[in-house]
């Protein structure tokens, strides 16, 4: 298994470690999941996501170039904002979904799914003309700061003011004396960066954080990181999204502009955007005690099968159980109740109004 | 940290404990619970059900998973720790304790004999890790 160059920080801090797409990357520390969680919504919390991957893209008309390969616009940002996409394929599945930061017109960086960084370089440089990829994922170490204190902690490291990037915005700064990507954005829902440094540089960051942040700030693994982000409807790709579904189904119309230039997978979209989806991804809340987890089956009155889970877990803000599914279109609207056969029984839900969780105060 | 010698256990981290009266007390190991993170819920089985060795009898959910609970010996429910609907948590906090799950008659005690020791238990836990 692969390791992040912060393996030895973790091991250090008692993580316990999973294998994440092929990364041995901490699920949790030495207190709970839901301690973990907690931390982040009610103060600061550090990730290493050193394993989600990047790819470069440069050339004389890039946002034009890269624009052909995404849902989203990059024509409609500025240099230095970032934005959400899916990047689809001709049948508008997923190939997956990206964080593309905005350099200028001839440079982007892409922020990719550790698990489909491979999958994504190739498709990437085999569709894109007249630019050119260059994966570098193993030049950073990227770190998410996530929580209402975060801001505060980090400013404590670095000359630039942070009051001036704006939510899905970033800068080039020196932190700590490290040359770093400061975006304001994250995957928890609440105010935050996520820093892309050097990878040899990582330590320092990781440590100088720790540092500044003393009682206020604690390592985070992944296992909170799924329940921050459930709890906020983020798509998890391989869960919630993946190739054989689509934007529009996964409700993110809102990172699908069917009005702009054209894009791989558009014709489709605005076909299924015409016609109407067949099924949606819905948030449900369980009635009962029972979690209903991936992979459980949606079925109507008589049982038969009509949908499927694609997240559940129990939320450490509601002390609900929540979760993701897709059902057929009619049965997706907010207030319906949701059958769900879980260890062959039918647990019932509700569907809700995503987010779960109201999100932290952004700046 | 050792497992408590008057237990028996399985390869399924169940610990199994056997009363004067042939009574088997079952609850998950410190292993098992450590492993599986913050306990949410514990699904159990109804007073009067009975199960053969190795049927499963329940189900323990943490926040990141779920985890079937499987009978270490035969026989008939005759009572649920009902706390742990209220107070999964204990699960973790008090796993050879407060934090039993289960108790059963026995068919035959000759399963529970066949359990395994805290030594071969401790033994297995290491070389499974």
């Amino acid at each position: 298994m692969k390791r992040t160059p912060l393996y030895n920080r973790h091991e250090a801090a008692g993580a316990r470690f999973v294998d994440f797409g092929g990364w041995e990357m901490p699920v949790r520390y030495t207190t709970t999941i839901q301690a973990e969680h907690q931390s982040v919504r009610t103060s600061a919390g550090l990730f290493d996501v050193s394993h989600m991957g990047e790819i470069e893209v440069s050339g004389e008309n890039a946002v034009d170039a890269l624009n052909r390969l995404v849902t989203n616009d990059l024509s409609r940002i500025h240099d230095g904002q970032a934005c959400y996409t899916a990047m689809c394929l001709p049948s508008g599945g997923i190939v997956d979904d990206l964080v593309i930061y905005r350099y200028s017109e001839t440079k982007l960086l892409i922020c990719c799914n550790a698990a489909n960084r491979e999958k994504d370089y190739a498709w990437i440089c085999e569709n894109l003309e007249d630019a050119v990829a260059v994966d570098r994922g193993d030049e950073f170490a990227q770190l998410a700061l996530q929580g209402p204190k975060a801001a505060s902690i980090l400013q404590t490291l670095t000359e630039q003011n942070l009051a001036d990037i704006k939510r899905y915005w970033f800068v080039d700064a020196l932190v700590c004396g490290v040359q770093t990507i400061v975006s304001r954005t994250g995957y928890t829902g609440e105010d935050g960066f996520e820093l892309y440094c050097p990878s040899d540089k990582g330590e320092i960051l990781w440590d100088a954080l720790f540092e500044a942040g003393g009682e206020s700030l604690k390592p985070i693994g992944l296992g909170a990181r799924d329940t921050l982000r459930l709890e906020m409807k983020y798509a998890l790709y391989g869960n919630d999204i993946d190739e054989t579904t689509t934007p529009l189904e996964a409700g993110l119309g809102w990172i699908t502009k069917l009005d702009g230039g054209d894009f791989i997978g558009k014709d489709v979209l605005l076909e299924q955007k015409e016609t109407g989806v067949e099924r949606r991804l819905v948030a449900f809340k369980m009635s009962g005690r029972a979690i209903a987890r991936k992979g459980y089956e949606v079925v109507d009155d008589v049982g038969n099968a009509i949908g499927r889970v694609t997240s559940g877990t129990r939320s450490p803000t509601l002390g609900e159980n929540i979760g993701l599914a897709y059902v057929p279109f009619g049965a997706h609207r907010i207030g319906s109740e949701i059958k769900i056969s879980v260890r062959n029984r039918i647990e019932l839900g509700t569907i809700v109004k995503p987010p779960f969780v109201k999100p932290g105060s952004d700046v | 940290m050792s497992s408590p010698s008057e237990l028996r256990y399985t390869k399924e981290h169940e610990w199994a404990k056997l009363a004067d009266n042939g009574e088997v007390t079952i609850g998950i190991t410190d292993h098992a619970q450590d492993a599986l993170g913050d306990v949410v819920f514990v699904e159990l089985p109804e007073v009067g059900d009975s199960f053969d060795a190795e049927d499963k009898f329940g189900v323990v959910e943490s926040v990141k998973t779920v985890s079937d609970l499987y009978a270490p010996c035969g026989g008939e429910v005759i009572e649920v720790n009902s706390t742990l609907e209220d107070a999964p948590e204990t699960v973790n906090g008090d796993p050879y304790g407060d934090g039993w799950i289960i108790r059963i008659a026995v068919s035959d005690t000759a399963q529970f004999d066949a359990l395994m020791s805290a030594t071969e238990y401790d033994a297995f836990v290491a070389a499974e890790s």
